[in-house]
């Protein structure tokens, strides 16, 4: 798949699961189950993202600015910031860090 | 009769207010993804595609943060479509509400996301439900393109994203998402399990493959778990 492909065929994924939802019976697969096992696999693909993004590079794991960028990232969300702040914080603490070393 | 329908049509402002000020707060978003997006070395018209065409936010950022990762196209779309496999539950919830057919029921799906079917099922009537879901739907699906847009102009012309530490603000931007969602302990225990997987596996097997596995964790405790 090239990327243009890649965009397309994900969009098209997407757009089928919403529409499946308007779509089957009601009551179909509604269980609680489903419903708890959907609302984890969120939790679990986020939290990954969070350590491929903070610490993946090149197939390995690396410690560098990005994670006290993150440390950062956390305590303003345990202050309840914004989220545009707490991105623009840990954008601002990681490019600090690197300027100065 | 006449005073209960003066009385909805009076509470119509609240709906609205939640409706709109929940827009803004995720144009916010959309801007960090469009900026996001173009670091991760997608273009401008891809980004604004997928705001076009997925619409749909943890998807987009789990796209392109693979793609950025090195992962194969393949399994960006797939970790895509597993994120957003909770549309559908969504719309599950949404179509009795709703009764849309033909294309507005397509109109419908597209807008049926977290804040749209958030918005409308805490609403206290069908009327307000539906008058929620479509003025949160259509308002969010407005901001966020034109936000993403407007990222990712600027985002491109930043240059380097690592000296802007866009690097670090996609991983701030998944923990943005995840944080809401780690109220329950097993949510908690989930995540920790996740974070434990995506690291063990990242030096082995290769990009994008570490966050479908952390699916994996989700599935055992879910349905290990006894309501």
């Amino acid at each position: 798949m090239t990327g243009w492909t890649a965009v397309l065929v994900a969009c098209a994924l997407c757009f089928a699961l919403k529409l499946a939802g308007y779509l089957v019976p009601e009551g179909f697969l509604a269980g609680e189950r489903v419903r708890r096992i959907a609302a984890l696999i969120t939790v679990a693909l986020l939290s990954a993202l969070v350590v491929v993004q903070a610490l993946g590079e090149d197939g390995s794991l690396t410690v560098d600015a990005r994670v006290p960028a993150l440390g950062v990232a956390a305590v303003a969300l345990w202050l309840r910031a914004p989220f545009i702040v707490v991105v623009v914080l840990a954008a601002l603490t990681a490019a600090g860090l690197r300027a100065a070393t | 009769m006449s005073g209960g329908v003066r009385q909805e049509q009076s509470s119509r402002g609240p709906t609205l207010r939640q409706s709109l000020s929940v827009a803004a707060a995720v144009g916010a978003y959309a801007i960090s993804f469009g900026a996001l997006s173009v670091a991760a070395g997608l273009t401008v018209a891809q980004t604004c595609a997928l705001s076009l065409l997925m619409f749909t936010g943890g998807s987009q950022f789990a796209f392109v943060g693979v793609v950025g990762a090195g992962g194969t196209p393949v399994a960006a779309a797939a970790t895509a479509a597993l994120l957003g496999a909770r549309n559908g539950l969504y719309g599950l919830q949404m179509a009795p509400v709703l009764g849309a057919t033909g294309l507005r029921r397509l109109a419908a799906a597209h807008v049926t996301i977290d804040e749209s079917t958030a918005v409308a099922t805490a609403q206290p009537t069908a009327r307000l439900r539906r008058l929620g879901f479509w003025v949160t739907g259509t308002a969010v699906f407005v901001l966020w393109n034109l936000m993403t847009l407007t990222g990712a102009v600027v985002g491109d012309a930043l240059g380097d994203p690592r000296r802007y530490g866009l690097d670090a603000a996609a991983a701030a931007a998944f923990l943005g998402l995840v944080w809401p969602r780690l109220r329950e302990g097993s949510a908690r225990a989930v995540a920790a399990g996740a974070v434990v997987v995506a690291a063990a596996l990242t030096p082995i097997a290769p990009a994008g493959l570490p966050v479908l596995a952390a699916a994996a964790v989700a599935v055992v405790v879910g349905w290990r778990t006894r309501s």
